[in-house]
């Protein structure tokens, strides 16, 4: 072309057609990938309660919440000293037991090993909280993560105390 | 392309390919001229296209009555090997038939990687095999899930949960992976949907394949560059049709010996236990083909980066046609990366090895040193040896070593100029 192009009213069609062809495609598109999300049914199943009565300290059940084990011990009161004696500068993830455990007995958490998603076993590894067998990720007694390639602390649900004999997990 | 000026003899042959060229079709790929020094390493490609099928038609048929629902699946997979007719044949021809397929898939892999066949002009070639490659992995992946057993399960939940180590959006991806908050009815019912889908593009891809494979031709085990069709070369039917069936022959002995003979050893006996959530096994082992890249995401400290890593060891294959600057396509003719090609071949089993190996001590450091060796291979030796390697004089045609003579006279001149 020898000489410039000069913008004409046919190229602003032209944009506009393909803006809302764009539109279009991401509209028709959106049910399609939006439908492979969690559904109604599968979100309907928030909340679970928890009769913790028969736990004896020391002593750990696991339930499952969305699919998900969740992890609720009633904690000797060495494992509590344990966890709240640890320097924070040691934790590759550090947080409190404190914010962990508002009731320092119960700690009520995620049984899902935030490497990739197995469910550690209890009372086992080198600080005598939950092990992971997969990957090999070492938890202490509040579920904070100590060795091993996993990122974070075993998760916090939201839960809360219904009754003295009852955990509402969600 | 062989002769486009194809007439069929008869008149209804000729009605026909006038409004369809099928006919012109079939003629070229009888007629299509092939390298005759072609060893029985060129013959994969044969078996691969025969497991892609067989896969096909028994999947189909495990379709029939197999239930995709997480209460169902593992007792409908019983039912298929107790009650269903031929059931357990028609299911372990499918379950071996995968490795099968894995196992051709690697030898094929290796022949281009020996013989240079993933070079210029092959460059689309390869990247279609290497994009087929990626799917079959992940139609293997999700199939394994189907029987909806301990390892099925838990293969799902770490398989799906690398994607929560992308930063920000890696909750909501796994989320919408799963259809849910975890592995669960969502994601088998998808699974299936999706195992049943990728075949189908599979086989679009190996049309592809196979036409980029027609444009070039065939590269050869001494890798230069043929006049077709010429003394070089030889029809494909029947002389390679029949070199084809031979290998595939011996190809169906092993086949037949695991389908028969040991049609659990490649898989694991944990996945004839149901899927339970609550329990996650002891050792969580991929199937064999996968273990490589296992044991590199494994052998990373970091979940981000191990992910990246596992990632990048596949995606690095892709390029590869621009990481080997070597104009020489053949090992043969390339003294140094002969050696460096049987080390690679050794690095790639011991990272094997290691993937079936607990991630701990020893184990963990080799594969570490196996991994950084692999990439190493591709990104740091491949380009600076293509430079620097002194290579052998290649021959000018097939026949030239043999008989001294017939010189391909593209090749003379080029050899005058230097």
């Amino acid at each position: 072309m020898s000489e410039k192009k000069k913008v004409q009213r046919r190229d602003f069609i032209f944009t506009a057609s393909y803006a809302l062809g764009a539109v279009g495609v991401g509209a028709v598109v959106w049910p399609l990938i939006d439908q492979m999300n969690p559904d109604r049914s599968v979100k309907a199943l928030a909340s679970t309660e928890v009769d913790v009565s028969s736990l004896e300290p020391g002593n750990s059940i696991t339930v499952l919440w969305r699919g998900k084990p969740v992890f609720i011990k009633r904690r000797t009161q060495g494992e509590i000293d344990e966890a709240r004696n640890v320097n924070l500068k040691d934790l590759p993830h550090p947080e409190k037991d404190e914010d962990r455990a508002k009731d320092p007995e119960w700690l009520v958490m995620l049984g899902i090993c935030t490497h990739l998603g197995c469910v550690p076993l209890g009372d086992k590894g080198e600080y005598n909280g939950w092990f992971c067998p997969c990957h090999g990720s070492h938890y202490d007694t509040s579920g904070r993560i100590r060795k091993g390639p996993a990122p974070t602390n075993l998760e916090i649900p939201k839960y809360e105390f219904v009754n003295s004999n009852t955990i509402k997990i969600g | 392309m062989s002769d486009h000026n194809y007439v069929p003899s008869s008149k209804i042959g000729k009605w026909f390919n006038d409004r369809l060229p099928l006919l012109t079709l079939a003629d070229h790929l009888k007629e299509y001229p092939t390298p005759k020094n072609l060893n029985y390493w060129w013959t994969f490609g044969g078996i691969l296209t025969f497991c892609l099928i067989t896969q096909i038609i028994t999947g189909i048929v495990l379709g029939m009555h197999y239930v995709a629902h997480a209460d169902y699946a593992f007792d409908s997979v019983e039912h298929i090997m107790r009650d269903v007719n031929y059931g357990w044949l028609i299911r372990y021809v499918h379950a071996n038939g995968a490795s099968m397929f894995f196992l051709a898939v690697y030898i094929h892999i290796f022949r281009s990687l020996y013989y240079g066949s993933y070079k210029s002009p092959r460059e689309v070639i390869w990247i279609i095999g290497m994009i087929i490659y990626l799917l079959m992995m992940m139609t293997a992946f999700m199939g394994y899930v189907l029987p909806w057993g301990q390892m099925s399960f838990w293969g799902a939940t770490v398989i799906t949960n690398l994607f929560s180590a992308v930063p920000f959006f890696g909750e909501g991806i796994t989320n919408w992976l799963w259809g849910g908050y975890s592995v669960d009815n969502p994601t088998l019912t998808r699974f299936f949907s999706l195992h049943y889908l990728l075949p189908f593009l599979i086989l679009g891809l190996v049309i592809l394949h196979i036409w980029a494979l027609h444009v070039p031709g065939n590269n050869n085990p001494i890798g230069i560059d043929l006049k077709k069709p010429s003394k070089d070369t030889v029809p494909f039917h029947p002389y390679i049709v029949i070199k084809d069936l031979f290998a595939l022959l011996l190809f169906l002995i092993v086949f037949a010996f695991f389908v028969f003979y040991s049609p659990n050893v490649l898989g694991h006996s944990d996945n004839y236990i149901e899927a339970n959530p609550l329990v996650t096994p002891a050792h969580i082992v991929p199937e064999w083909y996968l273990l490589p890249f296992y044991a590199i995401l494994r052998s990373v400290p970091d979940k981000l980066l191990g992910v990246i890593a596992m990632f990048a060891s596949i995606f690095i294959l892709v390029i590869l046609p621009w990481l080997d600057t070597s104009k020489i396509r053949s090992a043969i003719f390339r003294p140094i990366y002969k050696q460096l090609y049987w080390i690679l071949v050794l690095d790639v089993l011991i990272l094997g090895y290691m993937g079936a190996m607990p991630a701990e001590g020893t184990y963990l450091l080799i594969a570490r040193v196996a991994t950084v060796y692999y990439f190493l291979h591709f990104l740091v030796i491949l380009p600076f040896l293509g430079k620097r390697e002194k290579t052998l004089q290649v021959p000018l045609s097939i026949t030239e070593p043999v008989l001294g003579g017939s010189p391909n006279p593209q090749m003379v001149k080029k050899r005058e100029r230097t």
